[in-house]
């Protein structure tokens, strides 16, 4: 298919855990991610979801390039860029951008907003002739709704949700196919948030952006995303359209999930279905074996730990699921 | 519901003298609270919500913080103009309030069961054997699998939901009739909030006790509130038993806020943006404080304060404009 | 009206109001707005002003020759412009302390300069790079800080200066700069640590900036005010430094004029005539403690947990 513009094989990261400081030693590894497929095309918005230390932050820092994956490949428009190094790397840089979590941090205190959203064209010369940089960042400050004759200022003097549309403008900067949102609104007030969201997609639909966003708030992930994701430890245990996983999830977890998220309506109170998960999320460093969510699945049988369950499309399951006993189950359906 | 109040707060002020001029953090806020109730307190950062709750416990740091008016009647006892000593005895006792985060209000050098004893003995007076034996207890009503031996156990050895539960075993220990809770889930998974949430529900059932839930999220007031106040700029601005809030606001920022919010239930179209920003503390906007991010602002609106429109029985906002963000 | 459509409306995003929430207020900002009512801070920047146009321009505060003097006046009292009187060689002491401040102050400024080079290159190396360079340097500083630095300083100056000819200047300058770098370095380390961490390198480096860049445009900027509060106290101890060297013969001789060399001189006689021993002895503590008040009040102001 033409319009693929990013496919992950069998994507790995795994963190050394070492003891000693001089002589180091390796004692284990995090799993972090832990064999990832997926597929974006051009246009579209993967949504990825799941909790603290899912991975889902380290798939984000790979397909970014922040990490180098220990297995596995990043295909880009079909070329694998993974081992790629020096110019090469980076002009692949510049299809695959990125924007954080943290407004607050990820904008250096102590350049203007000119420097920052301007520095891809200094790293990149030949995006921009350096004479046009300067109008480049204002219309860039215009197209993410903030005034162009604030190039001079510094981040500080703007707030949280202004500060995040800085981020955009920087990683729009460069012309990218795709962008990786790390919980883009997460750090956000609630009336900012559907700002960012509106100008997110906004931008989607003028530029036809490709979005790979990642969240633990699901409405977010919902509204936004037209395919999802889900992870649990390291891998994807269930995907598929919005409306699939969000109104037929068949993973137990996928399920758990979902029943989870309070919704704004007290009409629904007490009339929800609540799947209670018992026990805590295993360390990465040392995940079950077979089915990695066996140890909390009120559906376990004995042959979960021993064979570990794909993710394809099942008997019951429209959709790649991953689990031996997958089966649709609505848990917002009201009664 | 029972109709005896426990806490009264009443036309309560908190301003914060800092460099850059006075910030109104709290401009006249009356909440009450009865026993076996579950009041959400709903805003966004900045709201005063948090601040309300610290000057209620009496532990706002003074300076910047400054309480210039008002009274927070405990069962008809002015908490504010009671000496320190006496505070503190309510504070340990009556009023207990958990936090965010859970770490730092844990002691790190002591073991959580060294911590949960030392309330016991400390403030009853209890012999070391039998305040260990109840620490147990507290851990495992709070539904910490194997008390007896995470007892012994650090705060850093637990997991981010299980210390929400040590941190709330603590507050519960001296048995207090109003508990306030200040965004006790914002820094935990969904399925750990599920899990919080439920347990924060059963003890309250259990204790008849107040609870006062301080939080910005709608979705998880929707589940657990009874009644909710609407905090914006210093002010409650809207104030109704929770059914009439989702169904029928009557406060154009609430109405906005609601509008403004993706829903896990349906895919929805776009969303419904709110103009601007909360405003400074140090520069709240005359007239009514959301005038300016407000689709139903008018010239009145500039210039004149709107007064609190009792709108029903158990309802109130104050908007120049109930009617038409009502419908009727 | 226009107000209803548009929350109606919101098509695209428009544009915040764009009141910052502080106004123009950086961490810079709010320090300096702590300074400005800080009396510590005044005091100090006072004294440290004065010392200056000391070293700087010492005729503006004496007409006197600090070198010229006359046995006949030995021990002499206050007369003139010789506030402070004479000392034991005749010569005016108000002259030769105001003097001193020169060599003093140049002395500590170079040896701060070469401790602050030495120390922020080690620290941004051991902190940006990591692994077993940081090893390599971190304990290669623990090594310097285990040096006892009287016996170090003694040791090092008295090999640098075997030239009898010299005054010695450079000799301390250099004693002083090898052996005052560590504390720079460590605290630099860990400001370079914690500035790497922060989204923004991640950002740039997700652009594709080189470590040059990276290092010298986003790490070294946001790393760097802590080592300059303590640059600022280590000149306030290199000039007690240079004294204890220049006392413990060591350090400037011949004909320098520096408070050390004056307190080396008339500490003998002080048993006779106190001012000569006293005068330059209150200049130099007076110095040092301005430095180092001044190190502190800016370091408080920095630092945003103190707020």
């Amino acid at each position: 298919m033409s319009d693929l513009v990013l496919e992950t094989r069998g994507l790995v990261k795994h963190f050394p855990i070492t003891r000693g400081i001089v002589f180091r030693s390796k004692v284990g590894a995090v799993r972090a991610v832990d064999g990832v497929d997926l597929q974006l095309r051009r246009g579209e918005t993967l949504g990825i979801v799941g909790e603290s230390g899912c991975g889902k932050s380290t798939l984000a820092k790979l397909l970014v390039g922040l990490e180098k994956p220990t297995h596995g490949e990043i295909r880009v428009h079909g070329d694998d860029v993974t081992r790629l190094s020096g110019t090469a790397w980076r002009r692949t840089r510049r299809t695959i951008q990125m924007v954080m979590q943290d407004p607050y941090t990820s904008l250096n205190p102590r350049m203007t907003v000119g420097d920052i959203i301007g520095e891809p064209y200094d790293i990149h010369p030949d995006a921009v002739p350096h004479t046009g940089q300067v109008r480049a960042v204002q219309e860039l400050l215009d197209l993410v709704g903030l005034n162009p004759d604030h190039i001079n200022r510094y981040p500080h003097q703007f707030s949280g949700g202004q500060r995040q549309r800085i981020g955009i403008a920087r990683a729009l900067a460069l012309r990218p196919e795709i962008i990786v949102c790390d919980e883009p609104v997460s750090a956000l007030d609630v009336s900012i948030q559907a700002q960012v969201i509106n100008l997110l997609e906004g931008l989607q639909r003028q530029l036809g952006l490709a979005y790979i966003f990642i969240a633990h708030d699901l409405s977010v992930v919902r509204h936004i995303s037209d395919r999802v994701a889900v992870m649990y430890l390291g891998k994807i245990v269930e995907t598929g359209h919005q409306a699939a996983i969000y109104e037929q999830p068949t993973h137990p977890y996928t399920q758990a999930l979902l029943s989870a998220v309070p919704v704004p309506d007290p009409r629904l109170r007490g009339r929800r279905e609540q799947i209670v998960l018992t026990g805590e999320v295993p360390s990465p460093a040392d995940p079950p074996s077979g089915c990695r969510f066996r140890t909390r699945c009120w559906k376990a049988q004995p042959g979960c730990a021993e064979h570990e369950p794909l993710l394809e499309i099942r008997q019951r399951s429209s959709h790649p699921s991953a689990c031996h006993f997958a089966e649709p189950h609505n848990v917002m359906r009201r009664f | 519901m029972n109709q005896e109040i426990l806490l009264d707060v009443r036309d309560l002020h908190v301003e914060f003298r800092t460099r850059d001029g006075v910030a109104r953090a709290v401009n006249g806020v009356n909440l009450r609270l009865h026993p076996g109730e579950t009041l959400a307190v709903l805003g966004e950062s900045g709201c005063g919500k948090s601040v309300t709750a610290q000057a209620i416990m009496g532990i706002l740091d003074t300076p910047p913080a400054h309480i210039t008016g008002g009274q927070v009647l405990y069962r008809g006892v002015d908490l504010l103009q009671l000496p320190e000593r006496e505070r503190r005895k309510v504070r340990a006792n009556r009023i207990a309030m958990i936090f965010q985060d859970a770490l730092s209000a844990l002691n790190p050098v002591y073991t959580v069961g060294f911590q949960l004893a030392e309330l016991f003995r400390v403030h009853r007076g209890t012999s070391r054997g039998e305040a260990k034996r109840r620490a147990v207890e507290l851990l495992d009503q709070v539904r910490i699998p194997d008390a007896r031996r995470r007892v012994n156990d650090y705060p850093h050895q637990f997991s981010g939901g299980m210390r929400q539960r040590v941190m709330i075993a603590m507050a519960l220990a001296l048995d207090p009739e109003v508990l306030i809770a200040d965004e006790p889930t914002t820094a935990l998974d969904v399925t750990v909030q599920a899990q919080i949430m439920n347990l924060l529900a059963d003890l309250q059932r259990q204790r008849t006790m107040g609870l006062m839930l301080i939080t910005h999220d709608m979705g998880v007031v929707a589940d657990v509130a009874d009644r909710i106040a609407v905090m914006y700029a210093g002010r409650v601005v809207e104030e109704a038993p929770v059914y009439d809030i989702y169904g029928r606001p009557a406060h154009a920022y609430t109405k906005a806020l609601l509008e403004s919010i993706p829903r896990l239930d349906h895919k929805g179209r776009q969303l419904n943006v709110i103009q601007g920003l909360p405003p400074a503390l140090t520069d709240v906007p005359r007239g009514c404080s959301f005038h300016p991010r407000c689709a139903y602002a008018r010239e009145i609106c500039r210039h004149e304060e709107p007064p609190v429109y009792q709108i029903a029985p158990q309802r109130i906002a104050s908007c120049h404009f109930v009617r038409e963000v009502l419908g009727v | 009206m226009s107000d209803l459509n548009a929350v109606t409306t919101a098509e695209a995003p428009g544009p915040a109001p764009d009141r910052p929430r502080r106004a123009n207020r950086s961490l810079a900002g709010d320090a300096w707005a702590d300074l400005r009512t800080s009396k510590v801070f005044w005091i100090a920047a006072a004294l440290v002003v004065i010392v200056v146009l000391m070293a700087a321009w010492p005729s503006l505060f004496t007409s006197a020759d600090p070198r010229d003097c006359l046995l006949g006046r030995k021990d002499a009292g206050a007369s003139g412009g010789a506030i402070f009187g004479f000392d034991f060689q005749g010569c005016d002491v108000y002259a030769k302390t105001v003097y001193g401040a020169r060599d003093s102050v140049l002395v500590a400024l170079c040896a701060t300069l070469i401790a602050g080079v030495i120390g922020v290159l080690v620290g941004l190396a051991a902190g940006y790079f990591g692994g077993w360079l940081d090893a390599v340097l971190s304990r290669f500083v623990d090594i310097m800080l285990g040096i006892p630095f009287l016996l170090g300083a003694i040791v090092l100056a008295k090999r640098l200066s075997s030239n009898p000819e010299s005054n010695g200047v450079l000799a301390v300058i250099v004693t002083l700069g090898v052996l005052g770098w560590t504390t720079a370095a460590r605290v630099m380390r860990s400001a370079v640590i914690s500035a790497k961490g922060q989204d923004y390198v991640a950002a740039a480096r997700m652009l594709g900036a080189g470590p040059g860049r990276l290092m010298f445009r986003h790490v070294l900027p946001n790393a760097i005010s802590p080592v300059i509060v303590v640059l600022t106290i280590l000149l306030g101890i290199n000039i007690a430094g240079e004294a204890t060297l220049s006392y413990l013969g060591v350090g400037l001789k011949g004909d320098a004029v520096s408070w050390g060399i004056a307190i080396a001189e008339t500490g003998p006689y002080a048993r006779t005539a106190a001012a000569p021993l006293v005068w330059p002895s209150v200049f130099l503590a007076a110095t040092v403690l301005a430095f180092i008040m001044l190190g502190d009040a800016i370091r408080d102001a920095f630092d945003p947990r103190l707020r």
